[in-house]
């Protein structure tokens, strides 16, 4: 890690709101994610969290604010100046993007091989031997057979597809991962694992995460700092431990207690 | 009254004419790179050349020489209607050897001898866009290549090699022109392709239904796409002369000769047969060389 | 003999002199005129009128006769002609409101000012054959309508606009000039103007088909004829050098109104919005037809889900037209054996590959 990284933030968002029309998405939202931190935003659906999480990965523009981005030349510019070429080159390298429904993030008529391979296909590799090593290797950090290589997602489980758009994004050796709801839609026993595999993904490769749940037990398990949000604005954020055995706000404490009860 | 005098010159009006050669000079600037146009109506069917004719119309004058070829032979149906079409329209000369044309259309064929400076190849096109069976989109398509994004081109080809051992595409087999736009190059096979790289003569394609024109400038470099561990091969055919000519390194056509699977091969370019065999080449099967 | 096939261009000529025999027919019987087409076959000169996007009945009944009565080969004939016309410019705007109704219906009203114009149609008729017809019986005459009910009629969506129940006539800037698909290249996204004028071109089949799969749930929307009126119109051009609007000529049109409704939204109360269809001559299954593509075509700006192809701009706008459909297609027809021949090698060489390694295998087995 450069020096530039350890004593300046990842990314830097300051004063974000996103209105559709008159209705808000989100409303003035600031924070800073420093290298190798993983934050959870949580919230019941409609309270902003996939609005703000579509702001940060510039997938969406935000009606006020900034997002800047720490980039690799130390550089931190705000994405919404950036070129459309400059930001589809973040995504595709120095970021991942794990959707809920893993069919958003796979191409489900290639071959799972294919789409691991992707990535490196993208930015220039051209020596299929090597692209096929990577890709096999990725399929085995991840517990999918790499006798499957050939085979389609289509012939995959939910799991499996989920674990396999988890290696698409992390063959790249990207920065910074954005997760909406990963575990979302997966029997319990198969979110236990996949959030196994992911905690132990993110720390051996210092990743930094920003991933958006509804679920607290996601943001125990996997986050070190977390941000609770409620009608579009972040009504209390903290360290994880700290807001899910502490929280001070009215809306917090009945989250936390409708759900860790059960 | 002759039919042709109820139109121009090249049956398209002159302002037509110019705007299609505005079209091409765009295209000669950015190579590889499709030009939308104003396609116009034509009186022959669209996948049929319209977008070829429309280029030919528009750069043809009174002292060209035009060679009209489909499937690399200038005798085939459509090949002789669109001949038939410039010499009732602009009334010019045409013929069938390729070092006497100045202008040379085509369909499906790059002639085997070598063009030069003075001469112009232009190709009907069908389906200019490269990564349509990859993307339908036209919008995502054009942002593709604007953003010089051709990671899915190569996913691909990897899907050959992973399913077949190696890469399946046969023709129209995509290229990369001066390092930049991925082109493909109408639906010639790819026994052709190396003719593109650093051609002498000026390479241009017209899509008439798709309303496109792209050009390759003179000594252009053409790459055709691969892995560096599967490096691009042409079509080969081990032990197989043409049965006319007893020619070799060409691209073949196999003609079925019988109803009991006899078959002969010989040469796609009808031309380049024909020179060989008045240069006294003969092959195996000189006798069916017979014209009907 | 068979090989390297040679004297395509005779063939071609003798395939073509077949032709002309075959549309001529047997020739003890008459040779149909341009007059009994004009006249006789007024449905079919109005659809290759409107396709081939020029009016011109007698042009059209020449193309019909050219092309044996092929109506889309017609189309091509008008189409490949237009396009050699110089282009003066575009028309002031139509006044429909202002057409000399032959046929006017609203299925939204039981009755409006000028009443139900039913004019001439067989949408009441019994389907059943006229045998008097094949023994060329002799038709009475009609009673004609008098002046009054062809008269300047109001259109009946103005009923529902003064009362501010439909969307406004999107505003247009004067003289403004409409883009011209047939001058410059189609782009996405095209926007309302362009559609339709590609709908206009478009293949009656292709909408009809696209129109009814709104109607079966593939996009929203429950519409209704609001109204079509079928007539003449005035058409004029303003010209530059005299500062004033000449008369060009008249028209026949048909113009469909399709009416439907929309909830509306937090800000937009709940109102009846529109989709229109144009078409020359008397052709309302094209109209009705492209009315309802051109609404399910708008769902942007109502906040609709873009679920179905009748709203799918792209997919629409690139297969509408018959034309490059017809040509794309039947080019299948052209010689493709240069890529065959690579096809061909391509699977041999895949089919030697398995036989050689299975063979391989075999032998190891063996071992």
């Amino acid at each position: 890690m450069n020096s530039a990284g350890v004593d300046s933030p990842l990314l830097r968002c300051s004063d974000l709101s996103k209105y559709y029309g008159r209705q808000p998405g989100c409303i003035d939202v600031s924070f800073e994610l420093w290298p190798g931190e993983v934050l959870a935003i949580v919230g019941e659906s409609g309270s902003g969290k996939t609005t703000l999480l579509n702001c940060l990965s510039a997938n969406l523009e935000p009606t006020s604010g900034t997002v800047e981005y720490a980039m690799r030349d130390g550089t931190m510019p705000n994405l919404f100046d950036l070129g459309e070429a400059e930001r589809r080159f973040l995504m595709r390298t120095d970021w991942g993007f794990v959707h809920q429904n893993p069919a958003d993030g796979l191409r489900m008529a290639v071959s799972a091989g294919a789409n691991v391979g992707e990535r490196l296909m993208a930015v220039g590799e051209r020596h299929y031997g090597k692209i096929r090593h990577s890709a096999s290797d990725w399929l085995e950090r991840v517990e999918i057979e790499t006798g499957r290589i050939d085979d389609y997602p289509r012939t995959f489980s939910g799991g499996m597809r989920q674990r396999l758009q988890i290696a698409c994004n992390l063959i790249s050796a990207p920065r910074l991962v954005f997760m909406d709801e990963p575990t979302g839609g997966l029997d319990v026993s198969v979110q236990a694992r996949i959030l196994d595999l992911l905690r132990g993904l993110v720390s051996d490769l210092g990743l930094s995460v920003i991933v958006v749940t509804h679920d607290l037990a996601v943001a125990r398990l996997l986050s070190h700092r977390m941000m609770v949000m409620k009608d579009g604005r972040v009504i209390e954020s903290g360290l994880t431990d700290q807001v899910l055995d502490d929280p001070q706000e009215a809306y917090s404490q009945l989250l936390v207690s409708s759900i860790l009860q059960v | 009254m002759k039919q042709e005098n109820f139109y121009n010159f090249a049956y398209l009006d002159e302002q037509t004419k110019r705007m299609i050669r505005r079209a091409i000079l765009k295209a000669i600037a950015i190579p590889g790179y499709q030009v939308p146009f104003a396609s116009r109506e034509m009186p022959m069917p669209y996948g049929w050349g319209t977008g070829g004719v429309q280029v030919t119309a528009s750069i043809i004058g009174k002292d060209d020489v035009l060679k009209m070829i489909d499937q690399g032979s200038d005798d085939t149906t459509n090949a002789v209607a669109l001949r038939g079409f410039f010499e009732l329209t602009a009334g010019v000369e045409s013929t069938t050897e390729t070092s006497e044309a100045s202008i040379i259309q085509t369909r499906h064929r790059i002639p085997e001898d070598d063009l030069t400076e003075d001469q112009v190849i232009v190709f009907q096109v069908p389906i200019p866009e490269p990564l349509r069976f990859l993307e339908p989109r036209e919008t995502e398509t054009r942002k593709m290549h604007a953003l010089e994004e051709y990671g899915l081109m190569h996913v691909k080809l990897y899907e050959d090699i992973a399913t077949h051992g190696h890469i399946a595409t046969s023709y129209a087999y995509p290229v990369k022109v001066m390092d930049r736009y991925v082109m493909d190059p109408s639906p010639t096979p790819k026994f052709d392709n190396p003719k593109m790289h650093k051609m002498a003569a000026l390479q241009l394609y017209g899509a008439g239904r798709e309303k496109r024109i792209y050009a390759i400038p003179p000594y252009t470099d053409v790459v055709s796409l691969d892995f560096e561990d599967y490096p691009f091969s042409v079509q080969e055919w081990p032990d197989t002369e043409c049965g006319l000519c007893g020619a070799t390194e060409v691209y073949f056509d196999e003609v079925v000769t019988d109803d009991h699977g006899g078959r002969m091969f010989c040469c796609s370019d009808s031309d380049y047969c024909e020179k060989r065999r008045a240069a006294g080449h003969t092959g195996k099967q000189p006798d069916q060389a017979a014209e009907v | 003999m068979y090989v390297a096939v040679k004297g395509g261009k005779k063939a071609i000529d003798a395939a073509h002199r077949l032709f002309a025999d075959k549309r001529r027919g047997d020739r003890s019987v008459p040779a149909m005129t341009l007059e009994q087409i004009a006249n006789q076959l007024s449905f079919a000169v109005d659809r290759v009128m409107s396709e081939g996007s020029l009016y011109d009945r007698e042009l059209a009944s020449l193309a019909i006769k050219q092309s044996a009565g092929d109506l889309i080969e017609a189309i091509f004939l008008i189409r490949a002609y237009r396009t050699t016309l110089p282009r003066f410019g575009a028309s002031r705007p139509l006044e429909t409101r202002e057409m000399r109704v032959e046929r006017r219906i609203s299925a939204s009203y039981k009755d409006m000012p000028g009443g139900q114009v039913l004019g001439p149609t067989f949408d009441y008729s019994h389907r059943l054959l006229d045998f008097t017809l094949a023994a060329d019986g002799e038709v009475a005459d009609p009673e004609r309508p008098d002046e009054a009910m062809t008269a300047q009629l109001g259109h009946v969506a103005e009923i529902l606009d003064r009362e501010g129940l439909i969307e406004p006539v999107p505003a247009d800037a004067e003289n403004e000039q409409p883009p011209d698909l047939t001058r410059e290249p189609l782009e996405f996204p095209a926007g309302r103007k362009l559609r339709l004028q590609n709908l206009a071109r478009g293949d009656e089949g292709f909408l009809l088909a696209m129109g009814y799969s709104t109607q079966r749930g593939y996009a929203r929307g429950h519409a209704f004829a609001g109204e079509i009126r079928m007539g003449e119109v005035e058409v004029e051009f303003f010209a530059e050098e005299l500062g004033f609007n000449v008369p060009l000529g008249r028209v026949k049109l048909t113009e469909c109104q399709m009416v439907t409704q929309f909830k509306g939204s937090s800000k937009v109360k709940p109102q009846f919005t529109r989709g229109y269809g144009l078409a020359f001559g008397q052709s309302e299954r094209k109209a009705m037809s492209m009315a309802l593509v051109d609404r399910a075509l708008r769902w942007e700006e109502y906040g609709e889900e873009l679920v179905a192809p009748a709203q799918d701009e792209e997919f629409v706008l690139s297969h509408s037209d018959n034309i490059q459909a017809t040509g794309f297609v039947e080019h299948l027809k052209l010689p493709h054996y240069v890529d065959f021949q690579a096809e061909l090698e391509l699977v041999r060489k895949m089919r030697r590959e398995i036989e050689e390694r299975d063979e391989a295998e075999s032998q190891e087995a063996a071992e």
